[in-house]
């Protein structure tokens, strides 16, 4: 059976490639003029170009992790920091570019727009092409736009929490990020104000040999709550892409955010993204996220639970395929009294793909009964697939309830048979397995998306059978 | 006497390098209730799985007609939608799959037609009701977390949702109480007629009562050793198998 082949090209409306049709496209490399040419182009008040010149700086003298996934192949002078789609920012569907307009459509964006979101960001290569967000949210005070209006409409706001809650310097890639960083969306919900309805921004990335570094900042206001989707993915190219985003999620006081995200990067993509929240008292922050893509990944959402009684749960499912690394996990922070975390981790790993989780889980001596368990299971498809589980586990008081359980598995023959007896041929059997064991997550997602995340499981298990 | 349904001739199988069953000869007409019973590794299970090709064994001779079709070699799930069902002695746990997904899933494969959901629901709680089944289960997860008469009462579930030709039931009874039997019986009642057949795999004769069994098979060390009727099964539930082993 021709197998490879088939995975190769059967990501379809994925991998629509539009032509790499740019206004502009700052020259390859990561030098001092290239990020002070992108402040320029931005337009950035002085105060931003004096953060990313000194995030360059930090770059400059952080090294790359010794852990993990190799990275090394990533080489900066190959990539393109800045690429600036041929259109303004627009509020209507009808003035974006055929071309883009015609990728979002198929990504289902304008039409969730209309049936389920409140609100919708959609980014192109470097800058959001589109935003809109329903009159009624307006009204209540809602602010639902992208990062560089932010950046000029709401400076006090934006100041005051950019890249506070993920410090520059916290890791390499956060350095890189800070510098070049483009793009992304900006919530704020004020106190009291319960958004039912979810709003969603997409992250498409069509250039090749280019990077996406859209910064996310959200900020929940004491008593509000929200549900934010995040979506992103790429058309394959055979040169590493770079995807180094930044969300930066601030959660006061009795407020809740559910964060979702389904990313299905190209398997080209080296996915190098840094989430935190920051949770108040009696706050509540919800992490759902599914990963399908990239060829590597290193990707570790954390909550920093910092009041009393603050929660914090992880639902999250990665899938990875041959030749790709997905070195994913969730670290949590409980720093006061009473806080609660629950994870919820799975893997599936197939045709030699690598999935590890990676993981913190740290109760200070301030967290007297606070309470964490931590539970992941993986799935290999078959012998040569690696699954691994990497805890680290930092528990400072004894007053707490603590449990972390791990299981790895296989997909057994008896149970293939077992449904084969019942008509179902052994690709859906398989199918039917996988989608079983990821439903526990894939039920958490929208529904719209948990449909996407099955339409994915079968496609990447097409042809899987040999 | 109806007509010939399935026809094995000279089967030997294999696993693992081990012989197991060593020549087989068993032909099933529509209409007819067969029970096999025999000592413990004797090859029963083994017989019902080379009859739906689990590839784990080995078929080292012979040949199986269903159908007057040669389905020795197809795959399993080929055998199941010709109209092959078997009850599990042990059956499999499916996380986050319901056992109305699932049935639904299976009898749009085995039929090869749409599921038509009102009706589908609506027989699936008639059925269920005739089983004594608790009703939520059909919204739990497939076998998980049942208890052993609920999956063999959920086995039974398949076999009349899914409706075969040529219903195996290895074991069905066993570890089942006084009254699961009588329900399995009931349901093995339900749904045998003029033009299928049931293959029964046991050690007792209870779950045979209400039934009218055409023939009773006598298996010990992968041969069949006897052919009779039900008195043979009832001879053997008092005196065991003692007289059939060398
Ligand atoms: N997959 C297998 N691999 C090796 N040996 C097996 C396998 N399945 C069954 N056997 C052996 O074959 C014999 C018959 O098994 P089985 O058909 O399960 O017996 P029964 O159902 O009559 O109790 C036993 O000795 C058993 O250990
Ligand atoms: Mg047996």
């Amino acid at each position: 059976m021709a197998k490879s082949k088939l995975e190769e090209i059967n990501r379809n409306i994925y991998d629509i490639k539009n032509k790499d049709d740019y206004e502009y496209k700052i020259k390859k490399g990561l030098t001092k003029e290239i990020v002070e040419e992108i402040s320029k182009q931005k337009s950035d008040p002085e105060w931003m170009k004096e953060l990313r010149l000194k995030a360059l700086e930090t770059y400059n003298k952080l090294k790359l992790p010794t852990w993990g996934p190799d990275i090394s192949e990533l080489n900066m002078d190959e990539i393109a920091t800045y690429v600036r789609p041929k259109t303004k920012l627009n509020s209507s569907w009808e003035d974006v570019p055929e071309d883009i307009k015609n990728t979002f459509d198929k990504l289902g964006i304008p039409e969730a727009e209309k049936s389920s979101l409140a609100g919708v960001g959609a980014q192109y290569d470097s800058e959001v092409v589109y935003h809109s967000m329903k009159e009624e949210l307006l009204s209540q005070g809602v602010i639902y736009t992208d990062m560089e209006t932010a950046v000029r409409e709401y400076p006090e706001l934006v100041k005051k929490h950019f890249m506070k809650c993920v410090p520059v310097n916290d890791h390499k890639f956060v350095a890189l990020h800070g510098a070049v960083w483009s793009g992304g969306s900006f919530v704020y919900v004020p106190k009291g104000v319960k958004v039912d309805i979810p709003l969603q921004s997409y992250f498409r990335l069509n250039s090749p040999e280019s990077g996406q570094f859209e910064h996310t900042l959200i900020i929940v206001d004491e008593g509000a709550s929200l549900h934010f989707i995040e979506g992103c993915s790429a058309p394959k190219y055979n040169k590493v892409n770079l995807h180094a985003g930044c969300v930066e999620l601030y959660v006061k006081k009795n407020a809740y955010l559910r964060y979702s995200t389904i990313e299905n990067w190209s398997k080209n993509m080296l996915n190098l993204n840094t989430k935190k929240a920051i949770v108040d008292e009696g706050g509540q922050v919800d992490w759902v996220s599914g990963s399908f893509g990239s060829k590597i990944s290193m990707l570790y959402p954390m909550s920093i639970l910092n009041g009393k009684n603050a929660k914090t749960e992880y639902t999250g499912i990665s899938f990875a395929g041959g030749g790709q690394n997905l070195d994913n996990g969730f670290k949590v922070v409980h720093n006061a009294p009473n806080t609660s975390s629950v994870v919820n981790a799975k893997s599936i790993s197939k045709n030699g793909g690598k999935c590890t989780y990676r993981s913190l889980v740290k109760i200070t001596e301030n967290a007297k009964n606070s309470k964490s368990s931590v539970s992941c299971e993986s799935l290999m498809l078959d012998d040569f697939s690696i699954s691994d589980t990497i805890p680290v586990n930092d528990i400072q008081t004894d007053e707490v309830e603590f449990s972390h359980e791990a299981k790895i598995g296989k997909i057994s023959d008896k149970t293939i048979f077992y449904l084969m007896s019942r008509g179902i041929s052994e690709e859906d059997a398989k199918a039917m397995i996988v989608r079983g064991f990821a439903y526990p997550i894939s039920k958490e997602l929208p529904v719209e998306y948990a449909v996407e995340m099955n339409n994915l499981i079968n496609l990447e298990l097409e042809g899987a059978i040999g | 006497m109806g007509s010939k349904l399935l026809e094995i001739k000279n089967l030997n199988v294999s696993a693992e390098d081990k012989q197991i069953l060593k020549g087989i000869d068993l032909t099933i007409n529509k209409g007819e209730i067969h029970v096999i019973m025999g000592p413990n590794g004797s090859g029963k299970t083994t017989t019902a799985n080379a009859i739906l090709n689990n590839p784990n064994y080995t078929k080292t001779g012979g040949t199986i007609i269903f159908n007057e079709e040669d389905i020795t070699n197809l795959k399993t799930d080929e055998i199941a939608r010709k109209g092959v069902f078997m009850s599990f002695q042990l059956p499999e746990e499916i996380p986050g799959i319901s056992v109305t997904n699932f049935l639904k899933y299976a009898k749009n494969k085995v039929t090869g037609e749409p599921v038509k959901i009102f009706q589908f629901k609506e027989e699936l709680k008639q059925y269920m009701e005739s089983l004594n089944m608790n009703p939520n289960n059909i919204e739990r997860s497939l076998n998980v977390g049942f208890s052993g008469g609920e999956k063999k009462k959920n086995e039974i579930l398949q076999m009349l949702v899914l409706n075969p030709k040529l219903a195996i039931l290895d074991e069905t009874d066993s570890g089942l109480d006084v009254d699961a039997i009588r329900t399995v019986s009931k349901g093995i009642e339900m749904f045998k007629n003029e033009n299928n057949a049931v293959l029964i795999i046991t050690h007792n004769t209870k779950i045979l009562r209400s039934l009218e069994v055409d023939y009773v098979h006598v298996l010990v060390d992968g041969k069949i050793v006897k052919t009779g009727t039900s008195e043979l099964a009832k001879e053997i539930e008092e005196n065991g198998y003692s007289k059939y082993k060398k």
